[in-house]
């Protein structure tokens, strides 16, 4: 690891160095790995977006909220409807995000709304269940009149143009050709940008306080005068929305989607990063994001790694990928409860206690007196 | 620190307590208040009113109903029939939130501090009722975001130090001792801006040093224009601290006048040691 102690005193130069990183990292991982990694960087960026939005719902609010990736798809399907051959329309995408967000807000109020006096378990299972219906919904509506394709899913989506420049074919620029995955990484990254941004400013303003204030004590809250039935819906309107978005990116980076890219697995996965990460603290949920879209993706190697010292596969990858999901969950449990990057207050109140610890330590031992 | 008028009014400053022959408003009034749990009565068509700038005092055994009454008169429980009027608007049956945006707070007994922020945020989500920067608001983080942060920001701190927090705020609200989580609770309670504020056994577990602290604490409230509604064990400080003093036994009210005429009350020494001699 190399010393980067002398950027805490210069902002601008840490500043411009990342803004450097992020320019140059799909050359640099493409040169490095191979253009698939530039894929997999692609899907970590969109992964980050639904682990901010589910983070507003779960870290911000606690709402334990299991069927978030339904967000995700209606985001999808709205951009399949209103720019693939599907229905003849051709929308930009600038038109159709938003649209996207905004209908995945909808939703994510109208799951709200019968679900304002659940709590943890009993909330987990009823999103649980819309999850699960919109999957549904969106595998049988072929019929009677087809508005989703059924299982076949919705194929030929209109990829992102951008000043005229098709997204989903490589740009021939000068003397370089930049592949497709490597265009869309600089739109998804502009949106993850976004999101942070918007999500961290949500975080330490008034409505931030709300949302801590009704996960930490929902009666208490209601006491101190906050509405919380309008701030739990609007968590709800907010982390759909940034699912609505990136499942228009992801139609749209795909140019194929069906309802088995929207498993509850799926929801669960991102879950899973933000309760890895760190909930509650969006660097620790950016984490997250990275490390369990990349571990799966680098165990595929230890299938290749098989076949070349036992001549066949041994051990699936992907089973592997379970054992150690599994492993890598009760190891936190156990040891990191917080997340790896826990949040500003919980690293706080752990040092207190560590502190309090040692104070009770010396009273209890000190013999001098 | 940005100065916005609005929120600048620093607590003690709020108003003096109206002098005593002045004829006094009626600021809570409940009327016939019943209130059942299935077969169980837990409040039996009570009537109480407390005046502006009275520390009004609600006594009674375990299990009279004290509680009861409290959630009712802030929301958390409807009312199985009668009315609570807050100066003249009705507020039985509304949400807790509605009652307290129209200026009645509450502590509870066993405290609700939110333990995972910092007493400042504790005291800061108290704001929350009378600031209104929204979702566009706190993303842009317009000039007037940041005044009304700041604004909170600067009273959270007051109303700390007003408590007797000063230099606190850092600390989680869940590292506090127990009295001064008390304080804190009084503190968040205040920033809702309240006219009445209801106490839920504020010093229960207190010595007597620390009950003559907060004793003094809730003076200095009153002082402020804040009436106090008190339900409270501890007989001597009731009876040092309140104007008016009612009796719950049994979900009903047997007693209400000042605290000596209370004390002298038949039905009340009943009450407490037992009927039968």
């Amino acid at each position: 690891m190399p010393d980067l102690s002398f950027l805490h005193n210069r902002p601008r130069l840490a500043l411009l160095l990342l803004a450097g990183l992020l320019t140059l990292l799909p050359f640099l991982v493409g040169l490095g790995l191979g253009n698939a990694w530039v894929r997999v960087l692609d899907f970590v960026l969109l992964y980050m977006l639904l682990a901010i939005g589910l983070n507003i719902v779960v870290g911000y609010a606690g709402l334990l909220d299991l069927g978030y990736i339904a967000f995700y798809a209606l985001g999808a399907y709205l951009y399949a409807w209103l720019a693939s051959p599907h229905f003849g329309l051709h929308l930009p995408f600038w038109v159709v995000l938003p649209i996207g967000a905004a209908l995945a807000g909808l939703f994510g109020m109208l799951l709200g709304a019968p679900t304002l006096r659940l709590r943890g378990d009993y909330l987990a299972i009823v999103t649980l269940g819309f999850g699960e219906i919109i999957r549904i919904f969106m595998n049988n509506l072929n019929a009677p009149f087809n508005l989703t394709n059924g299982p076949q899913g919705m194929n030929l989506i209109d990829p992102v143009h951008l000043a005229g420049v098709s997204l989903g074919e490589t740009l021939y620029l000068g003397g370089m050709s930049i592949p497709s995955t490597y265009l869309y990484y600089y739109v998804f990254l502009a949106f993850t940008l976004l999101a942070i941004f918007v999500a961290m400013r949500l975080q330490h303003s008034r409505i931030g306080r709300a949302w801590a204030a009704l996960r930490e004590d929902e009666v208490a809250a209601a006491a101190m005068g906050i509405n919380t039935r309008n701030i739990k819906l609007l968590a709800f309107a907010m982390g759909a929305a940034f699912g609505g978005l990136a499942g228009g990116l992801f139609a749209a980076f795909q140019g194929f989607i069906s309802p088995e890219s929207f498993t509850l697995w799926e929801s669960i996965l991102v879950l899973c990063m933000i309760v890895l990460g760190g909930m509650g603290n969006i660097p620790g949920v950016l984490l997250g994001a990275v490390l369990l879209t990349v571990i799966p993706e680098a165990l595929r190697y230890l299938g290749d790694l098989q076949r070349a010292l036992l001549g066949y596969v041994m051990v699936d990858p992907a089973d592997l990928r379970m054992l150690l999901f599994g492993f890598a969950l009760v190891a936190m449990m156990l040891y990191r409860p917080a997340g790896l990057m826990p949040s500003r207050l919980r690293k706080r109140e752990f040092a207190a206690a560590h502190e309090s610890a040692g104070q009770d330590h010396v009273e209890l031992y000190d013999t001098r007196a | 620190m940005t100065h916005v008028p609005e929120m600048q009014r620093p607590p003690d400053s709020l108003c003096s307590p109206p002098p005593p022959e002045q004829p006094r408003r009626t600021l809570l009034s409940v009327h016939d208040v019943s209130k059942r749990f299935g077969g169980l009565i837990a409040l039996d068509s009570v009537s109480l009113s407390v005046q502006a700038g009275e520390i009004y005092g609600l006594i009674g055994p375990n299990g009279a109903g004290k509680t009861t009454l409290f959630n009712c008169m802030t929301g958390l429980y409807d009312v199985t029939s009668g009315e609570i009027h807050l100066e003249s608007t009705a507020v039985h049956n509304r949400k807790p939130h509605e009652i307290v945006r129209r200026g009645f707070a509450r502590t509870f007994q066993n405290i609700r501090l939110f333990t995972n922020m910092t007493a400042l945020e504790n005291v800061m989500v108290g704001c929350h009722s009378h600031t209104r920067v929204g979702i566009m608001g706190a993303v842009l983080r317009c000039r007037r975001t940041r005044q009304e942060e700041a604004a909170i920001h600067a009273r959270a701190h007051e109303l700390l130090e007003y408590v007797g927090l000063h230099g606190k705020g850092r600390f989680l609200a869940s590292h506090l001792s127990y009295g001064d989580q008390r304080r804190l609770e009084i503190a968040r309670a205040l920033a809702t801006q309240p006219k009445l504020l209801a106490l839920d056994e504020p010093v229960a577990g207190m010595n007597p040093a620390e009950r003559q602290h907060m004793s003094e604490l809730f003076r200095k409230v009153r002082a402020g224009g804040v009436s106090l509604l008190l339900i409270e064990h501890d007989v001597k400080l009731v009876m040092g601290l309140c104007d008016r003093v009612a009796v719950l036994d049994y979900g009903r009210k047997i007693a209400e006048g000042t605290p000596f005429s209370v004390q002298q009350n038949p039905a009340v020494i009943t009450a407490y040691l037992g009927g039968g001699q």
